[in-house]
């Protein structure tokens, strides 16, 4: 599986949804504060990597994202 | 006495401050409620959407100041149980905000709006509303249970001042709104630091947001609530890390933080000088029954400390005999003027006065220790305590049994375990977490070959 999959899957597993490329914090329902630590723990896992708190919390988007994973190397 | 008289003589001190940069002075209470009092004209039942604004803070405080009865209920609260509840309770008024009113009413007008709220008409109903009445919770919040908890004035005025006093809160503080309004304990916050004269601030952003430490460091909040997930995510997001020199005082409640976490957010208290306080509360007791001193959590960690002031602890056996030793578990019972009034399930039981007498049964079980601090060790009913919210797994279980006829549903404070006997042909999980409001995360599903019954066909949760 390619990264950008791997990043979408946990978007889905999270979400419960196939729709993620517009989905941004609080937008929707289960993209709460618990969605997110849940969010960031499965990414971590998924890409071997542990965020920095100014990353975790500027997190406030699918797309927000892709650009803070780059920073760690992950290649989206 | 009402919330509202005390604080009259703080009308030019700053009563809210919004992460947008807006305010509010107190005298605006007063304000809000001379407009309101050409509507309002008698006590009146008004369901309040609340969210963390100053349209929000001031209408609650303002219906406080008339007397009517304000239900608080969150401003996301689900469309069908906003109008189960609407049904049972016929509300002559609802006060939210303006731009959420177009999902939960149609064809209504606004009477007044005042900043981002309003005021509508629903029912044109004459309550029987119990004199001593002032305010109404919801016993579990996302469940949606129509089940209320009812105050009395003498119940948010008493909770407050203990609270002020053992917290030994100042016009100073600055608490800053981490916790829902709705909520018990997040309006404990709010009705405790109003009694001083202090500034609120208000946000609805999370803790794991930017911005809500960016508006925490720019405001100077000098306090900070949370339940046991506020404080799991605050160490995810590496906490101790923060610089934060404003802060004066956190507090936990709301349910049991791990002994791992308490004795690691002591220690970030002790290294960067501010108070930490583990407390325990019910919204029967209006919030709280109970804190640990901040100079004791190093040593009792697991302890949820001694009875606030004006409250009383003791244990009771199966058999409701008092417990004098030391260790020994019973049921905790608490009395204090804070104990609420009883429980309404429909419109009539809001005429009713008081039926606790002051004396609630936690249905927790707790020992004490020498020193007179207070363990709990265990749960008597069928409660769980997820994200802070108070979850009743007979709900939920009725909610799958309208799915699943054979079914059962267990938990402790970290995960809702559902059984069924057979492979369901639809999304369960989904859609229990979607009915209760909880992450998806939080539940487990087995599929087990028989749900053990006893021979009158009760269910054996211990045998699950």
């Amino acid at each position: 599986m390619n990264q950008s999959d791997l990043y979408n899957q946990c978007f889905e597993k999270v979400f419960q949804t196939h729709e993620v490329k517009n989905l941004r914090y609080k937008e929707c329902p289960l993209w709460d504060s618990v969605g997110h630590i849940t969010l960031i723990a499965e990414l971590e896992d998924a890409f071997d990597i542990s965020l920095e708190p100014e990353d975790m919390m500027s997190f406030s988007s699918y797309k927000k994202g892709i650009e803070i994973l780059q920073k760690y190397g992950v290649d989206i | 006495m009402v919330l509202t008289d005390y604080i009259e003589s703080f009308s030019d001190n700053i009563l809210a401050i919004t992460d947008s940069g807006d305010f509010v002075r107190y005298k605006e209470i007063e304000i809000l409620a001379k407009q309101l009092s050409g509507i309002i004209t008698e006590k009146v039942l008004v369901f309040d959407c609340a969210s963390n604004t100053i349209g929000s803070l001031v209408g609650y405080l303002a219906l406080q100041k008339l007397n009517a009865v304000p239900l608080m209920l969150s401003d996301n609260v689900d469309k069908d149980i906003f109008h189960s509840l609407v049904k049972i309770y016929e509300p002559n008024y609802l006060w939210i905000a303006q731009d959420k009113l177009s999902r939960y009413c149609e064809n209504v007008e606004s009477l007044l709006e005042y900043k981002d709220y309003c005021l509508v008409k629903l029912y044109n109903v004459n309550h029987d509303l119990n004199s001593d009445l002032a305010l109404l919770l919801s016993t579990s919040g996302s469940t949606g249970s129509s089940k209320l908890v009812r105050l009395s004035y003498t119940n948010i005025v008493s909770n407050a001042l203990s609270i002020a006093e053992y917290l030994d809160i100042k016009v100073t503080e600055r608490p800053i709104t981490s916790l829902p309004m709705y909520y018990s304990y997040g309006l404990s916050v709010i009705n405790s630091h109003i009694l001083k004269g202090a500034t609120i601030l208000l946000t609805n952003y999370s803790v794991v947001q930017m911005e809500f430490w960016r508006f925490f460091k720019e405001k100077e909040a000098t306090s900070f609530a949370g339940v046991p997930y506020t404080y799991e995510m605050l160490a995810k997001i590496r906490f101790g890390k923060m610089n934060l020199p404003s802060l004066h005082t956190m507090t936990q409640a709301g349910g049991k933080l791990s002994k791992e976490l308490v004795e690691f957010f002591a220690q970030i208290s002790i290294d960067k000088g501010f108070r930490f306080f583990v407390m325990y509360g019910q919204t029967e007791a209006t919030a709280r029954m109970s804190y640990l001193p901040c100079d004791k959590v190093i040593e009792k960690p697991t302890s949820i400390g001694i009875a606030i002031p004006n409250g009383r602890f003791e244990l009771r056996s199966e058999t409701d005999e008092l417990i004098r030793e030391v260790g020994a578990d019973g049921e905790l019972c608490y009395s204090g003027p804070n104990v609420f009034m009883g429980y309404a399930t429909s419109a009539q039981d809001l005429s009713l006065g008081d039926f606790s007498g002051g004396i609630l049964k936690t249905g927790d079980i707790a020992h004490v220790d020498a020193d007179g601090y207070y363990y709990i060790t265990g749960r008597k009913s069928r409660f769980v305590k997820i994200y802070g919210n108070r979850i009743g797994l007979d709900n939920i279980e009725q909610i799958l049994k309208s799915r699943i006829a054979d079914c059962a549903c267990t938990g402790n404070d970290n995960k809702v375990e559902l059984y069924v006997t057979q492979h369901p042909d639809f999304d369960v999980i989904g859609y229990i977490s979607e009915k209760v409001h909880l992450h998806p995360s939080v539940f487990a599903l087995h599929v087990i070959s028989e749900i053990p019954k006893s021979e009158s066909g009760k269910i054996l949760y211990a045998k699950l």
